[in-house]
């Protein structure tokens, strides 16, 4: 295989100059490497103001009673929180950072397929965190419906409704885009010789997501559109008053919502599946598999909504039909874990931050995903739902696995995109503190959430309030982690020891260009041969 | 710049293009197909009821608007193979049929919601509300809803299929770089789509 | 591969499709006249199908396109109606 040259006269993508000047140089850029680097600032942007919001939660929690707010403003923030976390962190998550700095690379590419409308991505994805950010700031205040809109409440509140709707709406087309980018960039640009079976399963994990964007996306859009004409026009679809159905919203609502978390999965799998070979010098086992697993997952995962609803009133057929596809869809992921494990089995293992946010992403993931068998059986679902455990189970399986996986990529990345090495040891430090941190956070409340604390309330009886304080102190030592992780991160890429071309001795494309890449990655396309592949070690 | 091997353009990748719009259309498809979905279950659960609504609506209207959009999409389709032929000419007229054809249905779908309107239905509308059962009013609700929201794409269509006879007059749309034309002729047989469905579900209840 | 870009589709071709779309139309309204009491929205949806098959396969020129394109077309359409199906499930047994 023909490998890149390295030519030390050519400008890397930070010092590249064009055609404009200043911060128009980036906002204005078509790179995938600098609209990467766009999504990541403005993604931490609310990250911080989501984080906010749930520390505020939790030190509301942290006494039965009032504590630092009134019910009404409880409700706004853990709406917004959701919001934020869901729309736009999690679900650009792992594909609109590591997506569009790594795809191109990875498969041999200059860029992706549609470089502006890349770039009109994510400019959707800032009016969208406008309009959310303009729905809190004006009008009658933060919208209070939970991030689900669950009708008939979402068009009868009297709050700021209509630019939260409007906002998600907008962020919506942001994912549209990205994953028709990806789709067609995966199709059609691909470097001679990699075939399909010879891509590296970061960019099929992206396949398989950007398919659900496309598909998925739309009908939440068309559903939020529904409950703005609702509020505005009466028109009485989902309205009991006018013949209306407020669990066809809820139907509509996770359509979209289920196969979204596949979104924010599978991805963050993908990472993981390029970290954990890479950080046992061997081939990853059952490459199909996973790949077939994805697959699977992305399909299935479209048909098994019905488990967030199982309280609602709907039909016993409906609920058994549901459960049963639930469980059907845990097995593909159980395959990828046992896949991980055995890769990791006699391999020569790095110890290094990558690895240790990996091999905790399988960790929490597997608990957040068997509590997913505890809410996708019926008999067990009546008693846990909308309770403290339902929150613990998604932020395990979504934080945990999303957010672990994140920085495991972020870690393992780093030295590409930036070009120097962060400090090994703070990194290790952030990764303790934040790990012991969200498993006190979050594990209390499976218990309180069995033993009946619901959500989404600001109050508690007594014999809560014990897991209560667990838990709050958990979100300040994650908290605490959070920081030490960002802080190193950003102070590494001023001031780290300048990274070699291959720090982790990876055998993916990314890790033959340069650090960091030049604007068009390759000096010549590379062709895989016969004995080319992305694990062969 | 030059004009010749645009084929070797290492920028213009057609199949590219068409895979995008394609993509783009599928999600057009979800997006109604949203909407389909709460008209299958009202009706449903409303058969008299959108039955009675549904003899409110004019089937002539509906079907010189159906046999408008049909004539336009093969009118569009002509225009590619026009362009393929290089017959600029025709190209360029086709074109302006099918924006022609456009603008009646628009002008029809303006004054079968002014008759409602006359006759005080309209979402929200006082007659509908305090007069109309359950099923009426969401009949009326989805009939305003999605043929509003295709008339939304009949514009949207327009403008870009004007776009496109723009630069195919210009010349930068042409035999050898056609996708433009191409996409905007699977963006208007999308809405032709939409129509065909909505023709039968709203007009042709008995 | 590049065949399609070469295949130019004659004008009578699209002018017979479009009169098969006419016809079928006023079919379809005339379906809808006979009473086939819980069936005539099956007629009329019939008609549909049967319509925008001949749309996608020769006005958005699928018939002339590479065959991975059907697959998709055929596999949303897929998806779509899997998903009608299961939220029938619901109300058709409540």
């Amino acid at each position: 295989m023909q490998t890149a040259t390295q030519p030390e006269h050519e400008v890397n993508y930070l010092d590249y100059k064009g055609k404009y000047k200043g911060i128009f140089a980036w906002i204005f850029s078509t790179d995938h490497k600098r609209i990467a680097l766009l999504y990541m600032y403005s993604m931490l942007t609310m990250f911080v103001v989501g984080v906010a919001l749930g520390l505020a939660m939790k030190l509301e929690l942290i006494a039965p009673g009032k504590t630092i707010m009134d019910p009404g403003t409880y409700n706004a923030v853990f709406t917004v929180h959701g919001v934020i976390m869901i729309f736009m962190i999690v679900i650009p998550g792992l594909p609109a950072v590591f997506g569009n700095f790594m795809l191109p690379i990875m498969i041999g590419a200059k860029d992706v397929a549609f470089p502006k409308i890349n770039l009109l991505s994510w400019y959707f994805y800032v009016l969208g965190a406008v309009l959310v950010i303009a729905s809190v700031l004006f009008g009658n205040g933060a919208p209070d419906t939970g991030w689900t809109f669950y009708a008939p409440y979402s068009f009868k509140s009297g709050t700021n409704l209509l630019p939260a709707i409007f906002g998600a709406f907008v962020l919506g087309f942001s994912s549209i885009l990205t994953g028709l980018n990806f789709i067609v960039t995966i199709h059609r640009m691909r470097a001679p010789g990699m075939t399909w079976f010879k891509m590296p399963l970061f960019p099929w994990s992206l396949y398989g997501t950007a398919w659900i964007q496309l598909l998925a996306t739309p009908v939440v859009g068309i559903t939020l559109v529904l409950v703005a004409l609702e509020r505005i026009f009466n028109i009485g679809v989902f309205d009991p008053a006018l013949g209306g159905d407020p669990i066809l919203y809820q139907h509509l609502f996770w359509i979209y919502s289920h196969p979204a978390v596949y979104v924010m999965i599978l991805p963050a799998m993908g990472a993981i599946s390029e970290i954990i070979p890479a950080f046992s010098q061997k081939h990853i086992f059952g490459y199909r598999a996973i790949i077939v697993s994805t697959l699977a997952i992305a399909f299935v995962g479209y048909f098994v909504w019905g488990h967030h609803m199982f309280t609602s009133g709907m039909s016993g057929t409906a609920q058994y039909t549901f459960s049963i596809l639930t469980f059907i869809v845990a097995i593909p992921s159980a395959i990828k874990v046992f896949n991980w494990i055995s890769t990791m089995h006699k391999g020569s293992i790095n110890p290094e931050a990558p690895f240790l946010w990996a091999v905790t992403f399988i960790f929490v993931f597997m608990i957040g995903g068997f509590s997913g068998l505890v809410l996708g059986a019926l008999a067990t679902n009546v008693h846990v739902h909308d309770t403290a455990f339902v929150v613990a189970h998604f932020h395990f399986i979504v934080f945990g696995g999303v957010g672990f996986a994140f920085f495991g990529a972020i870690h393992y990345w780093f030295p590409k995109m930036f070009g120097r090495m962060y400090d090994k040891v703070w990194a290790k430090v952030g990764w303790a503190f934040f790990t012991v941190g969200f498993l006190t956070l979050y594990s209390p409340m499976f218990y309180l959430g069995m033993m009946g604390m619901p959500r989404r309330y600001y109050d508690y009886l007594p014999e809560f309030h014990a897991g209560n304080i667990l838990s709050s102190l958990g979100s300040w030592v994650m908290t605490f982690g959070l920081l030490i992780v960002v802080i190193n991160l950003f102070r590494s890429a001023k001031n780290g020891a300048i990274a070699e071309i291959n720090p982790w001795n990876s055998k993916t494309l990314e890790w033959t260009v340069p650090s960091p890449p030049p604007l068009e990655n390759f000096d010549e396309i590379p062709v895989y041969g016969e004995k080319d592949g992305p694990y062969e070690y | 710049m030059e004009h010749v091997a645009q084929h070797s353009d290492p920028h213009y990748d057609q199949e590219a293009s068409k895979l995008g719009m394609w993509l783009f259309i599928f999600t057009e498809l979800l997006l109604f197909g949203g909407l389909f979905i709460v008209y299958a279950i009202y009706r449903f659960l409303n058969p008299e009821a959108f039955q009675m609504a549904g003899h409110e609506l004019n089937i002539t209207i509906g079907a010189i608007n159906t046999i408008i959009l049909l004539v336009s999409s093969m009118t569009i389709a002509m225009s590619t193979s026009a362009l393929q032929k290089k017959n600029k000419g025709l190209t360029v007229l086709l074109l302006e049929i099918t924006i022609m054809l456009a603008l009646i249905f628009l002008i029809n779908k303006y004054f079968e919601w002014g008759v409602k309107f006359d006759h005080g239905i309209w979402p929200g509308s006082e007659h509908l509300l305090n007069d109309m059962g359950h099923g009426e009013v969401l009949f009326f609700g989805l009939y305003f809803v999605m043929t509003g929201l295709h008339a939304l794409h009949i514009v949207i269509g327009m403008i870009i299929i004007i776009v496109a006879l723009n630069k195919v007059q210009k010349g930068t749309v042409n035999a050898d770089r056609p996708s433009l034309l191409e996409n905007a002729g699977l963006y208007w047989h999308l809405v032709d789509l939409i129509w065909i469905f909505l023709f039968p579900l709203f007009y042709l209840i008995h | 591969m590049e065949n399609e870009k070469h295949h130019i589709v004659p004008y009578k071709v699209y002018i017979y499709i479009l009169v098969a779309l006419v016809v079928m139309t006023f079919m379809s309204i005339g379906i809808t006249k006979i009473n086939l009491g819980e069936y005539s929205v099956l007629g009329a949806m019939i008609f549909a199908t049967i319509k925008s098959v001949l749309v996608l396969t020769w006005f958005m020129h699928l018939k002339f396109d590479q065959p991975f394109l059907r697959i998709m077309v055929g596999f949303v359409i897929l998806v779509f109606f899997a998903v009608i199906f299961i939220t029938f499930l619901d109300y058709y047994y409540r």
